[in-house]
C-alpha cells in the first residue's frame, strides 16, 4: 500500500488541509451548479470563508507564536475600512477585477502595518502585555472611525473629526467616510471563489510559516524563550514577523467583509471586544496550534446559528450549549480519556487487527 | 492511509448533510408550490428585525406589531380573499446577519419583505430584494440609502426628514429662534438628523448657538453640554436622541436650574416610561412623533388595548409603524389586484406600481401617500407632554 512519492510528514498534512477546502469548495459549487443549496446557504459561502481565514490568522499569534490577542477584530476593521475606501474612491474609474485585487493587497498591507506598528514597542515585552495592549487598539480603532469623516469634491480630499458639515465641501462632494454611519455603497466583490482562493492562500502561507525554519524559530520562542534566546534568535523580530502577518491576514479578512456587504459600519458587533472573542472561540475550540481545526471549528460555528433559525429564540440558547459541549468534549481530562477509548482511528485500527488475525 | 480514508468519511458527511439540507428546503418550497395551487394561496409576508441583543426591544415591537394586523386582516378573510403567512426571523441589529435571515425567509418562500427594523442591517438587505426585485417595505429604516432602489418603499420618515421637518416645525410655529442641539455622534439616527436640521435651521431663521456631542461610551454626564447651551442662550433644546439619554438631560438641567424648551423627535417617544425618572421634569418637552400611544381615535386605542393584552406593555412608534406596514402592504395588493400565484418579481413591479396610487390612513398618519422613491408624504405630528401625558399639539 505504500505510495512511491516521499512527501514529508509536513507536506502531507498542509496538502491534506489545503486539499480538505479544495474539495469543499468543488462539492459546494457543484451543489451551487445543480441549485441544490439553499439561498441561506448560499449567502453563507462568503462569510464561512472570511471567519475561517481570521481564526487560521488568529492561529498563528495565539497557537504558534503563544501570545494571547484579544484585538484580532480591530484588524479585521483596519483592512475593511482601508480598502472599502480605496474601492468606493475608484468605484467608476477602474475595472471590479484589478481593483478588488489592489483592494486586497492595500487592505492586508495596512492591517499588517498596524500589526507592525503595536507589535514593536509590545513585543519586547515578556507576559501578557500583548492581550492589553490588542485589546485597546481594537477599541481605539473601532472609536476613532465612529469620528472620522473623509469628502471629496474637486479641491481634493477633506478631513474632520467633528462631523461632515464642517469639511467645508463644494456642494457637489462625496461624503465617503461619514462617521457612524460608515461607508456605504462598497461594490460587492466578493464571491465564493475569490474568498476560497484567499482561504488556500492563508492556509499555504500559515502552513509553510510553520514548517519553514523562522517557523521553528517561533515555535521554539513559545516553548521556551529563554533556551530560545540562548541558542540566538533574535526574539523580536521572529515574534513581530508572526505577529504582523497574523494581522494581514486578518485584514484580508476584513476586505472580504468589507466587500461582501454594501454597507461598512464599525460597530462593537462586528468589530467590536466580542468579534475578537468569538474569534478566539474558533481557535480555540478547534484546537490551539490545529490549524485544520480552526477551519472546521469556525465552519461549524458559524454555520450552526444560522441552520438553527427555525428555532427562533431558542437558537442562541442552544448554540451556548453547544459551544460549552464542545468545550469540555474538546478539552476535558475525562473527555480526552473517552476519546481516545473510543475514537476513529481505533476502531478502524481494532477491525483490521482482527482481519488480519 | 486511515487518515485518507476518515478524511472521506468526512467530506461525505459533509456532503450529504449539505444535499440533505438544500434537498429539503426544495422539498419544502415545491410542497408549499403544490398546496398553494392546491388548496387556495396564502401571501407569504417575511420581516426581520433584532429580537435579541441590545436593540431586541424595537424588533420585538415591530415583529408584535404587525403580528396584530396580520391576525386582524386573516379574521377578517384576508387580502383579496387570500389569508397571509407572516414570518419574522432575528438579524441582531447586523447587516451581515440580516442578510442571512433574509436568506432564510427566501428559502421559506417570501413573496413580500417587511424589514428591516432598522437602518444599518436595511442598507445591506436592499442591495439582495433589488437583485431579486422583490417588494420591500420598511416600517423604521431610516437612513437615506436604505431604500435607494426603486422597489423599496418606507412608512416612517427619513432620518433627513426628520431633521428638516423639525426645522420646519419649529421655525414656522416661531417656537424658538435661539437653538441649542445636544446629540449623540456614535448613533448613525441622531447624528443622521442634527446633520439635516443643522443644514434646514437657516432657511427658517433659526440660529444655533450650541451643537454638543456625546457619545455611547460616555453618556451618563451632561453637565458641560447643557452648560453651554445656557451660556449661548439658547430659549430652547433640541435632542434628536433616545428618551434613555434624553431622560437624563432633562433632570441635570432641572438641577442646574437652567429650563429651556426642549424638543425631540421620535426617539423621545417613551420618556414618561422610564424607571425613576420624575414625570414633572418633562413638562412641556416637545416630540415630533407619527404616534403618540394615549391618542383617543378608535383605531389607536383598539391597537394599544389588543397590544396591551397580548404583551402587557405600551406599545412604542415602531410597533405602530409595522401594524401600519401590514395595512400598506395590503392596500397595495389590492390595488394592484395582485394574487399569490404571481412570481415574487411580478408581484414586484404590480405594487411598485399600485404604490404610487394607494393612500393609507393608519396610526402613524392620515392619507399617506409614496413617491417614486419610496419616500411617505405625511403630516409631521407633534405632540407636547401636559400633565404627564402626550397631548397633540396645534
Amino acid at each position: 500500500m505504500k505510495k512511491q512519492i516521499n512527501l514529508t510528514k509536513a507536506t502531507k498534512s498542509t496538502l491534506i488541509t489545503v486539499g480538505m477546502v479544495v474539495v469543499a469548495y468543488v462539492i459546494l459549487q457543484i451543489l451551487v451548479g445543480a441549485g441544490a443549496l439553499s439561498s441561506l446557504m448560499k449567502g453563507l459561502l462568503v462569510p464561512l470563508c472570511i471567519y475561517a481565514i481570521m481564526a487560521v490568522s488568529l492561529n498563528l499569534t495565539v497557537g504558534i507564536l503563544g501570545e494571547l490577542s484579544l484585538g484580532h477584530a480591530g484588524f479585521m476593521c483596519v483592512g475593511a475600512f482601508t480598502s472599502a475606501f480605496f474601492s468606493l474612491c475608484f468605484k467608476e474609474t477602474m475595472a471590479a477585477g484589478p481593483r478588488f485585487l489592489l483592494a486586497i493587497i492595500i487592505g492586508g498591507a495596512a492591517a499588517a502595518l498596524s500589526g507592525l506598528l503595536i507589535g514593536i514597542p509590545v513585543l519586547r515585552l515578556k507576559g501578557d502585555y500583548l492581550a492589553i495592549v490588542t485589546l485597546a487598539f481594537g477599541e481605539i480603532i473601532k472609536n476613532i472611525i465612529n469620528v472620522l469623516y473623509v469628502g471629496r469634491d474637486e479641491a481634493g480630499f477633506h478631513f474632520s473629526m467633528k462631523d461632515a458639515f464642517s469639511m467645508n465641501m463644494a456642494s457637489d462632494g462625496q461624503v465617503l467616510i461619514n462617521g457612524a454611519q460608515g461607508i456605504t455603497g462598497t461594490p460587492n466583490d466578493s464571491n465564493f471563489t475569490i474568498g476560497a482562493i484567499l482561504l488556500v492562500l492563508t492556509l499555504i502561507i500559515v502552513l509553510n510559516l510553520i514548517h519553514s525554519r523562522p517557523g521553528r524559530a517561533i515555535m521554539a520562542i513559545r516553548d521556551n524563550r529563554i533556551a530560545a534566546e540562548s541558542v540566538g534568535i533574535n526574539i523580536t523580530q521572529f515574534k513581530l514577523l508572526a505577529f504582523s502577518i497574523s494581522a494581514g491576514l486578518a485584514g484580508i479578512g476584513g476586505v472580504l467583509y468589507a466587500h461582501n456587504l454594501s454597507i461598512l459600519q464599525a460597530q462593537p458587533k462586528n468589530f467590536g471586544y466580542n468579534m475578537s472573542i468569538m474569534i478566539l472561540v474558533y481557535v480555540v475550540l478547534g484546537g490551539i496550534g490545529n490549524i485544520r481545526g480552526s477551519v472546521i471549528a469556525s465552519v461549524i460555528l458559524v454555520l450552526l446559528p444560522e441552520l438553527m433559525r427555525q428555532l427562533n429564540d431558542y437558537r442562541m440558547l442552544i448554540y451556548s450549549v453547544v459551544l460549552i459541549g464542545m468545550m469540555i468534549f474538546n478539552w476535558s481530562p475525562k473527555a480526552k480519556e473517552f476519546r481516545e477509548k473510543y475514537s476513529f482511528k481505533r476502531l478502524i485500527a481494532k477491525k483490521t487487527e482482527k482481519e488480519e488475525a | 492511509m486511515k487518515k485518507l480514508v476518515s478524511l472521506c468519511l468526512v467530506l461525505a458527511m459533509a456532503a450529504t448533510m449539505l444535499v440533505g439540507c438544500g434537498a429539503n428546503e426544495e422539498a419544502a418550497q415545491n410542497s408549499a408550490g403544490t398546496s398553494e395551487s392546491a388548496e387556495g394561496a396564502v401571501f407569504k409576508i417575511g420581516g426581520s428585525g433584532p429580537t435579541t441583543g441590545g436593540a431586541a426591544v424595537y424588533g420585538l415591537a415591530v415583529q408584535r406589531g404587525a403580528q396584530i394586523a396580520v391576525d386582524e386582516i386573516n379574521a377578517a378573510g384576508g387580502i383579496n380573499g387570500f389569508q397571509i403567512e407572516y414570518n419574522f426571523t432575528d438579524d441582531e441589529h447586523d447587516p451581515e446577519k440580516a442578510v442571512n435571515a433574509y436568506n432564510n425567509l427566501k428559502d421559506w418562500g417570501m413573496q413580500i419583505f417587511m424589514g428591516t427594523t432598522t437602518s444599518g442591517p436595511c442598507v445591506a438587505v436592499v442591495e439582495k430584494t433589488n437583485e431579486d426585485n422583490m417588494y420591500q417595505l420598511t416600517p423604521s429604516g431610516t437612513a437615506v440609502d436604505a431604500i435607494k432602489y426603486a422597489n423599496a418603499f418606507r412608512v416612517c420618515f427619513s432620518d433627513p426628514g426628520q431633521g428638516t421637518k423639525s426645522a420646519q416645525y419649529i421655525g414656522e410655529n416661531k417656537i424658538a429662534t435661539k437653538v441649542a442641539v445636544i446629540y449623540d455622534a456614535s448613533d448613525v439616527y441622531s447624528s443622521g438628523i442634527f446633520n439635516t436640521f443643522r443644514e434646514a435651521a437657516e432657511g427658517y431663521g433659526i440660529e444655533i448657538v450650541a451643537a454638543e456631542s456625546f457619545t455611547s461610551d460616555n453618556k451618563t454626564d451632561f453637565t458641560i453640554q447643557l452648560q453651554k447651551a445656557k451660556e449661548g442662550g439658547a430659549e430652547l433644546v433640541f435632542l434628536p436622541i433616545y428618551y434613555q439619554e434624553a431622560a437624563l438631560i432633562l433632570s441635570q438641567a432641572n438641577s442646574m436650574g437652567f429650563a429651556p424648551m426642549f424638543f425631540g423627535c421620535d426617539g423621545l417617544d417613551g420618556i414618561l416610561g422610564v424607571e425613576d425618572f420624575d414625570t414633572a421634569l418633562a413638562e412641556g418637552v416637545m416630540l415630533l412623533t407619527p404616534f403618540a400611544a394615549d391618542a383617543t381615535d378608535e383605531l389607536t386605542t383598539s391597537f394599544v388595548g389588543k397590544y396591551q393584552e397580548a404583551h402587557g406593555e405600551i406599545p412604542i412608534q415602531f410597533a405602530a409603524n409595522a401594524y401600519d406596514a401590514i395595512y400598506i402592504i395590503k392596500a397595495a395588493i389590492e390595488k394592484a389586484g395582485a394574487t399569490p400565484d404571481m412570481s415574487v418579481s411580478d408581484l414586484c413591479e404590480a405594487m411598485k406600481a399600485a404604490m404610487m396610487e394607494v393612500s393609507v390612513t393608519g396610526l402613524t398618519g392620515t392619507e399617506m401617500t409614496w413617491t417614486e422613491e419610496g419616500e411617505v408624504n405625511k403630516e409631521p405630528k407633534a405632540v407636547k407632554i401636559v400633565d404627564g401625558a402626550y397631548t397633540a399639539m396645534q
